[in-house]
C-alpha cells in the first residue's frame, strides 16, 4: 500500500512484523547525477565515469549518500503517508549503486511504541538491494500519528524527542 | 655454526654498522598527533555556515531525483495544513551548509567533515573509511532559513586491526542549527583511519 496522497498510516494500523511495500527503480545516469547536484555535491565519481573508474575503481559514476537517503525519505513516507515524520536513521552503505542498477528497497517493522510525551513511533527495518545482494542496511524511527486526530509535525521542543 | 647464529650474527652485523633500521614498535607507529588529536574530543571546530537561504528549486530537483510525489512538497495547501508551511525533505539536511563550487576570492573550498580529513593527515592515516552514519531531525527545515553547521568529535578509539588495515575509528558530529538557533538535527560520522595491509 502507497500513502503518497495525503492519507497516513497511524500506530493502530502497524504492528511489528509488517512488511512494507517494495520499492523497485531503475537508476540512470541522469538520476544519479540530479541527485549529486540537488545535494550540493559537486565530487567527481558522481558525475565522471572516467573518474569513478580509474579513482575509484567503480563500475561507473555512483549514487552518493544524501540521494540514498532522498530514496530512503520516500520509501518511508510512501509507506506512511505526509504526516510520517523521521525522527532519525542510520545506514550502512556497502557497494555503491551504478546506473543500470535496479534498486529494490524492502523494509520490516521491527517495533512500535509510545514515548514518554506521547509521541508514536514505528521502528524500521529497511535495505536496499540490487541484483539480488544487499547494498546499504538502514534503520529507522518514524513518527506516525497517534490516532487521526493527531499530527507528528505538530510536535516541537520537549513534545518531540527523536 | 649452526644456520639460526649466521643469520643473528649477520643481522647483529648490519644492524651496528647502521645498514638496518630499527623496527618501529606499534606504539612508535600508530602514535603519530594522537596528542594533538585526542585534545579536539568535545571542542566545536570547523563552523560553517549555509551560503544561501534555503529554497525550493533544490527541493524540487531533490525531489525529482527519487521521484518523491508527498503532497507536503508539492501542495501549499497541504504543506500549510500539515506541516505548517512548506519545509524540505528532512534527508537534504547537509545540502543546506554545503559551500559553493566556486565563488570569487575563495582560494579553497572547504569540505565537509573537515574533522576527519584532519584526522587522517594529524594521524598519519593515509586511508579513511566513513563506516556508518546516523542523522537525528529536530525542527523541520523551512525555506528561507539559513542553516550552519559546527562538528565536534566525540571519540577516538585505540588502535584496531580490521580486513581493511590497522587504525583507529573516530565518531564525528556534525550539529546543525537555523537562523534562530533552533536545532533542526545532527549527523553523526563513525569513520575508520587505516594503513593498508598494516597488521
Amino acid at each position: 500500500m502507497s500513502n503518497a496522497g495525503t492519507q497516513s498510516l497511524t500506530l493502530p494500523d502497524v504492528s511489528a512484523g509488517d512488511t512494507l511495500p517494495p520499492l523497485v527503480h531503475e537508476v540512470s545516469t541522469t538520476s544519479v547525477v540530479l541527485g549529486a547536484l540537488a545535494s550540493r555535491d559537486w565530487r567527481p565519481m558522481h558525475h565522471d565515469r572516467d573518474f569513478a573508474q580509474q579513482r575509484n575503481g567503480t563500475r561507473d559514476i555512483f549514487m552518493n549518500t544524501p540521494n540514498q537517503a532522498a530514496w530512503l525519505e520516500r520509501y518511508i513516507t510512501d509507506w506512511g503517508g505526509p504526516r510520517a515524520r523521521i525522527g532519525r536513521y542510520r545506514f550502512r552503505m556497502g557497494d555503491p549503486i551504478c546506473p543500470g542498477d535496479t534498486i529494490v528497497f524492502s523494509g520490516e517493522v521491527e517495533s512500535t511504541e509510545i514515548d514518554d510525551v506521547g509521541c508514536a513511533w514505528a521502528n524500521l527495518v529497511i535495505t536496499l538491494s540490487a541484483a539480488n545482494a544487499v547494498k546499504t542496511r538502514f534503520s529507522a524511527r518514524v513518527a506516525l500519528p497517534a490516532d487521526a486526530d493527531d499530527n507528528p509535525w505538530s510536535r516541537t521542543g520537549e513534545q518531540w524527542q527523536p | 655454526m649452526p644456520k639460526r647464529s649466521l643469520i643473528a650474527n649477520l643481522w647483529c652485523s648490519l644492524r651496528h654498522a647502521g645498514l638496518l633500521l630499527k623496527p618501529m614498535s606499534d606504539a612508535d607507529d600508530f602514535s603519530t598527533g594522537l596528542e594533538e588529536a585526542l585534545s579536539w574530543i568535545n571542542q566545536e571546530r570547523h563552523a560553517v555556515s549555509g551560503e544561501f537561504d534555503v529554497e525550493r528549486g533544490y527541493i524540487f530537483t531533490t525531489c525529482a531525483s527519487v521521484q518523491n510525489g508527498n503532497p507536503i512538497y508539492w501542495d501549499d495547501a497541504v504543506a500549510q495544513a500539515l506541516t505548517g508551511g512548506p519545509t524540505a525533505p528532512l534527508t537534504m539536511l547537509s545540502a543546506w551548509f554545503r559551500p559553493h563550487y566556486w565563488m570569487p576570492g575563495r582560494e579553497t573550498i572547504p569540505q565537509p567533515w573537515q574533522t576527519h580529513f584532519d584526522l587522517k593527515k594529524t594521524l598519519a592515516l593515509p586511508e579513511a573509511v566513513a563506516t556508518d552514519s546516523e542523522v537525528v531531525f529536530g525542527e523541520p527545515v523551512r525555506p528561507g532559513d539559513r542553516i550552519s553547521a559546527v562538528e565536534t568529535l566525540r571519540s577516538l578509539s585505540e588502535v584496531k586491526t580490521t580486513k581493511l588495515g590497522k587504525g583507529r575509528f573516530w565518531v564525528i558530529d556534525c550539529v546543525c542549527s537555523n537562523q534562530n538557533g533552533g536545532w533542526v538535527g545532527t549527523e553523526t560520522m563513525t569513520g575508520f583511519g587505516y594503513r593498508k595491509g598494516a597488521r
